[in-house]
């Protein structure tokens, strides 16, 4: 056994205030609505979600608004099993790449709406490419958590 | 190509829990022994270059100040490179650029981390953007968990197939720890331990992620004069890569993978290596989850994609195989962050230079370290060999 030493227990409480910027206000107010936002690049035509004021590839204004439908195909996903610093909600849950209808990018969300909480019955019922759709919450405040979920068509 | 230049020494901490050391005292430790180990001392130093995580992991901002006499940088110029996991390489790529443009002749490079004094995985993520994608990523394992999801999917590797690969990569890395006297997690494991852990974020379980480590290390780079001059055998850097994508998880590949596979191309046309399977003798990849290691295999060109499983159950890249990977135990056994990506480039200099022990790999000449960092956005390679 080594040698017990002492321990300095200390927190750091910083409170922050984060800019949205004319893009990402009118992107999350439009959630409060149901609508899910994105933006045309004029150079490459790619439509991206949630809406950006440049397109990263192009470094050009994309100012062209687009309403995407809140339908889309899962890519990518994972069933979380522990709790960490800021998760949306209690374990376990599914995080998912979703490929919203008319986008060129993958949207980052949650998938749910069937049982869950049983991770062998879970798994048997998600698969890749299959079509999803936005659930939304009752009380909207223009956070990415207005969506709940995208459950199962 | 600037000029030549030659690792001539490296140094690392006991990594673990340390909770017998102060920080700066853990830096120390590697200082200590990478002067130890080359028989140089600080006043031999030109610049310092060091590296670590994002401030909230120990809650101390601006490290290479606190570590000042901990490095002996005091009277020194000193450089900091932060790049998340990948922090290691790039304080490695700093060094050799350093060195490399003439401006100094011997730079000592440290990287550092203690992530057993805070919260680490609420330290990762804020790495992640924090209107939209924070909330989903699920600390670090989340997104590396999509991503593997995503990759087997893609080439229809069965959930059998997979499980058994993970698993061996687990159960020989596990294997390896024991042969390296600073690796940090050392227990023997079993194919159906790996197996039948517990789900952390599907489909990766207990066993295929890294621990949380303390350490330091800490390497000596040198100019073709200055490494003559001091006649030790040294690790010469043949190539270097590195590049980066979009901040968002969702707006690039990260199956085919265009970070890895153009830092390893630009790495391995600075090296000259046309088939890195054939040709490297040896290879430090970043490792924090074992699904992500064959991921990189793959990206790297090891062999092509959607067959790393298979070549990982033949033991193609075992300490045996044709391309051993991570002998030293790799992440899988030891991640003090932002020393771990510095650790798999002093790993490699010690394989080429036949000084890596019970884990040293026979006539090893041509190695590559790699390293990986944010929400999988960057990814570093530095390749060294034996001869100049």
């Amino acid at each position: 056994m080594s040698k017990e030493y002492r321990t300095l227990k200390t927190e750091i409480h910083l409170p922050y205030e984060l800019a949205y910027g004319a893009t990402w206000t009118r992107f999350f107010e439009g959630l409060k609505e149901k609508k899910i936002y994105g933006t045309r690049c004029p150079k490459c035509s790619r439509v991206l979600v949630p809406a950006r004021s440049f397109c990263p590839r192009c470094f050009v204004d994309t100012d062209e608004w687009v309403e995407v439908k809140g339908e889309g195909t899962l890519v990518a996903w994972c069933y979380t099993n522990y709790r960490y610093f800021g998760m949306p909600t209690e374990p376990p849950f599914i995080g998912a790449l979703i490929r919203l209808d008319g986008t060129d990018v993958n949207f980052l969300h949650l998938i749910g709406g069937f049982d869950i909480r049983d991770f062998d019955t879970a798994v048997k019922t998600v698969k890749n490419g299959m079509r999803l759709k936005a659930v939304w919450s009752d009380d909207r405040r223009g956070h990415i958590m207005d969506i709940r979920y995208f459950a199962p068509l | 190509m600037g000029r030549a230049v030659a690792i001539i020494g490296v140094g690392q901490t006991h990594h673990g829990r340390r909770m017998d050391v102060s920080y700066p005292d853990l830096v120390r430790e590697a200082v200590v022994r990478v002067f130890e180990d080359t028989g140089l001392s600080p006043e031999d130093i030109d610049g310092v270059v060091s590296g670590t995580m994002p401030s909230m992991m120990e809650g101390i901002a601006l490290t290479h100040f606190y570590f000042a006499e901990a490095m002996q940088a005091v009277g020194k110029p000193i450089l900091k490179t932060e790049t998340c996991g990948s922090t290691g390489v790039s304080i490695a790529h700093t060094a050799f650029y350093w060195v490399s443009s003439g401006l100094a002749d011997i730079v000592l490079a440290v990287g550092h981390e203690k992530m057993n004094e805070g919260n680490s995985q609420a330290t990762m993520t804020t790495v992640a953007e924090p209107f939209y994608q924070r909330y989903f990523i699920s600390g670090a394992p989340g997104v590396f968990s999509m991503q593997s999801q995503m990759w087997t999917a893609r080439y229809g590797i069965s959930e059998e197939k997979i499980r058994d690969a993970a698993a061996f990569v687990s159960v020989t890395h596990h294997d390896d720890a024991f042969d390296n006297p600073y690796a940090h997690v050392k227990v023997k494991v079993s194919m159906d331990d790996v197996k039948n852990a517990r789900v952390i974020t599907y489909p990766i379980r207990l066993l295929d992620v890294c621990p949380n480590s303390d350490g330091a290390c800490a390497v000596i780079f040198a100019s073709e004069e200055a490494a003559k001059r001091i006649g030790r055998k040294a690790a010469w850097v043949k190539g270097v890569g590195y590049r980066g994508e979009e901040y968002f998880f969702g707006d690039s590949d990260k199956v085919v993978w265009e970070s890895a596979i153009q830092a390893a191309r630009q790495a391995y046309d600075q090296a000259g290596i046309k088939d890195p399977r054939k040709e490297l003798d040896v290879a430090e990849v970043y490792n924090p989850f074992t699904y992500q290691e064959m991921l990189f295999y793959e990206c790297f060109g090891f062999c092509d994609f959607g067959t790393s499983p298979d070549l990982v159950l033949k033991g193609t890249f075992t300490r045996r195989g044709e391309l051993p990977c991570d002998p030293s135990g790799g992440v899988l056994c030891t991640n003090p962050i932002g020393a771990t990506g510095l650790i798999r480039v002093a790993e490699a200099a010690m394989q080429v230079t036949g000084r890596a022990g019970d884990h040293q790999i026979p006539g090893a000449k041509l190695a590559l370290a790699h390293a990986m960092g944010g929400v999988d956005q960057f990814n570093g390679i530095m390749i060294l060999g034996s001869n100049l």
